[in-house]
């Protein structure tokens, strides 16, 4: 038990990062499941008699909205709440979607080469022609609104990050011994992909992975802000909307999100720089 | 051979032109979601949706569609807006130098601040201005422009009430200007005041899209100082006699300049594309809000005119930095 203690500190130690990163996560985690408990009012109920209610900290407050209400008299802090399950499920699923389609497609393009690169190379670069957010934007005006428009456009903007990173990492991984090896071996294209090549991207893959949950959060906000999001749930994005309109009246309707955004994209970042730190060790000096 | 490197360059570019207009073309048309659904009110009846999709052409084929889409491109025809009824080519052009100068701005106090800080943290260095310049890279890195954005708003304008959140300039004064190009025009007739305000209303999205870059240039300017001031010719300049600042920006600088507007192009086309969001936060009426107006009322030619504009800048913008390498660095030529 007392090792067991040592050993945790001392991961915490040198590795300060992961945990404070991986604990930022866990928390999004437990309060989206957490949800209905936590909250004290139905995130959508509207109470046009208290609008703008200030935060407890300031005078005029009303204790039962801790973090004041919004433009339409909704409970700011059971909307921060609620919020995190859109924002989770966003995160998790857009990450994953586009670092699954990313990581196949650097993989095949790195491995065999030849025109099936240059064409992957090509579309890549087609891609990389739009802005990001603009091409996120002109997806979901096409396929309207919600949550999987969303995860969509993610997807969408995304993969090329790993698809591109990846691919480099095959080219170097390719002139190894150990795939010499595994080819004069005999072995087939899949095992060399899955079972030589896959181990020894999965590193740089998840770090790609943690920061692109924190891109997903920034994309799925901005999306909300302009409408684009779902309508039916409440998001950060959407909140600081509300708050854009009115922050003369109501600085800090916007202001509570700005901040949730920012320690979870923090979080995420520092969750990375971890993740790397722990796993390759290369960069553990 | 400059020019034939050049006329390479824009050889290469012509293939991934014709891939975003295809691309485009798939997205707006082929993806499922009916363009004249989204954009006629609830109570039309079948036979007007049948005679708006004659009108758009979207009762042909997709083959026939995608002809006809390509000829139109080609002679430089990007149809009619749906929403306000004029020439897309015209209406985009016509926010083009709003987004343009915003931009323009935006990379110049990027290069300013990022210069600054990069040569504050190297003549102080393994002091508290590096340790500073450090975090605050560390922090200006790891937030988007969507995020600055909003800071900037609650800092700058509802905190401390300095500068305006909305717009381009005061309507009743944007009637003084003869052209799009506010900030140029009003510095060329020599209007101070004019130009005072429009810089006013520019200052909090251009810094929002400053900060990331001018951290990337901090950050490569700083590394390749201090790679640069290890070197022999600096000592000997030392023993020449040169106080530290001048050997530092006299003779570190210019070799350390190299990389860094290397990486600072990489990052511009970033800048560009970040004036989608900053435009959309401060309502700031260039080309990425007008892709707002397009995507909100389903305005499917002028949102396939936008697109199609901004990925030409994109290109043009990084072919341009392509080249521009050669010039500054002749050893890339060799690639």
């Amino acid at each position: 038990m007392s090792e067991l203690r040592t050993s945790l500190w001392h991961s915490i130690r040198i590795n300060p990062q992961l945990w404070i990163g991986g604990a930022a996560f866990a928390a999004i985690v437990a309060i989206a499941a957490l949800a209905p408990w936590l909250a004290g009012h139905d995130p959508m109920e509207q109470d046009l008699l208290s609008q703008h209610l200030p935060p407890f900290w300031l005078p005029e407050n009303n204790p039962s909205f801790p973090l004041g209400t919004d433009s339409l008299g909704r409970d700011i802090l059971s909307r921060l709440i609620w919020g995190t399950r859109p924002v989770l499920l966003v995160m998790v699923l857009g990450a994953t979607l586009s670092g699954m389609l990313g990581v196949v497609v650097g993989l095949l393009s790195g491995h065999f080469g030849g025109w099936l690169d240059d064409a992957i190379g090509r579309l890549i670069e087609v891609f990389m022609s739009f802005p990001p957010m603009l091409l996120a934007i002109v997806l979901v005006a096409v396929t309207g609104p919600g949550l999987d428009a969303v995860v969509m456009a993610i997807v969408l903007i995304g993969w090329t990050r790993f698809a591109r990173v990846i691919r480099g990492e095959v080219l170097v991984l390719r002139e190894q011994d150990f795939i010499t090896a595994a080819r004069v071996l005999g072995y087939g294209h899949r095992r060399i992909l899955f079972r030589e090549l896959m181990p020894n991207i999965a590193p740089i893959a998840l770090a790609l992975f943690a920061l692109e949950m924190g891109r997903a959060i920034v994309v799925e906000a901005v999306l909300a802000f302009i409408g684009f999001s779902a309508s039916d749930v409440p998001t950060w994005g959407g909140i600081i909307a509300d708050g854009r309109s009115y922050v003369y009246q109501a600085w800090w309707v916007m202001t509570l999100p700005v901040i949730c955004i920012m320690i979870s994209v923090l979080a995420l970042s520092m969750f990375a720089d971890g993740l790397r730190k722990a796993i390759d060790p290369m960069m553990q000096r | 051979m400059p020019i034939v490197y050049v006329a390479r360059r824009l050889l290469m570019a012509v293939p991934t032109l014709l891939g975003v207009v295809v691309f485009i073309f798939v997205l707006l048309r082929v993806v499922p979601g009916d363009p004249i659904a989204m954009m006629i009110p609830g109570e039309a009846t079948p036979q007007d949706i049948a005679n708006l999709r004659a009108v758009y052409g979207l009762d042909r084929s997709i083959g026939e569609q995608f002809v006809i889409y390509i000829g139109n491109l080609l002679r430089g025809d990007f149809g009619e807006s749906i929403s306000v009824k004029q020439n897309v080519l015209s209406l985009v052009l016509d926010r083009l130098p709003a987004t343009f100068e915003l931009a323009f701005v935006a990379m110049v106090m990027a290069i300013v601040i990022g210069l600054s800080f990069g040569i504050i943290a190297v003549y102080w260095r393994r002091r508290w201005p590096e340790y500073a310049v450090d975090a605050a890279n560390a922090i200006a890195l790891s937030l988007p422009e969507f995020i600055w954005g909003l800071i900037l708003i609650l800092a700058l304008s509802v905190m401390w009430p300095l500068f305006p959140i909305s717009g381009r300039i005061d309507p009743v004064q944007a009637a003084d200007f003869k052209t799009q190009f506010y900030l140029f025009e009003s510095l060329l007739t020599g209007r101070l005041s004019l130009l005072r305000e429009v810089l006013e209303y520019m200052f909090l999205p251009a810094v929002s899209l400053a900060l990331p870059l001018a951290a990337v240039i901090a950050r490569v300017l700083k590394t390749s100082l201090m790679e640069g001031i290890g070197q022999d010719y600096v000592l000997l300049a030392r023993v020449k006699g040169l106080s530290p600042l001048r050997v530092l920006l006299r003779h570190v600088l210019p070799n350390a300049l190299v990389s860094t507007i290397t990486i600072t192009g990489l990052h511009f086309t970033f800048l560009v594309g970040g004036t989608v969001l900053v435009e959309l936060i401060f309502s700031y009426p260039g080309i990425g809000n007008m892709l707002y107006g397009a995507a909100i009322n389903r305005d499917l030619p002028l949102l396939q005119g936008v697109t199609i504009i901004f990925a030409v800048i994109f290109i043009l913008l990084n072919l341009l930095i392509d080249i521009s390498y050669t010039l500054v660095n002749p050893r890339v030529r060799l690639a």
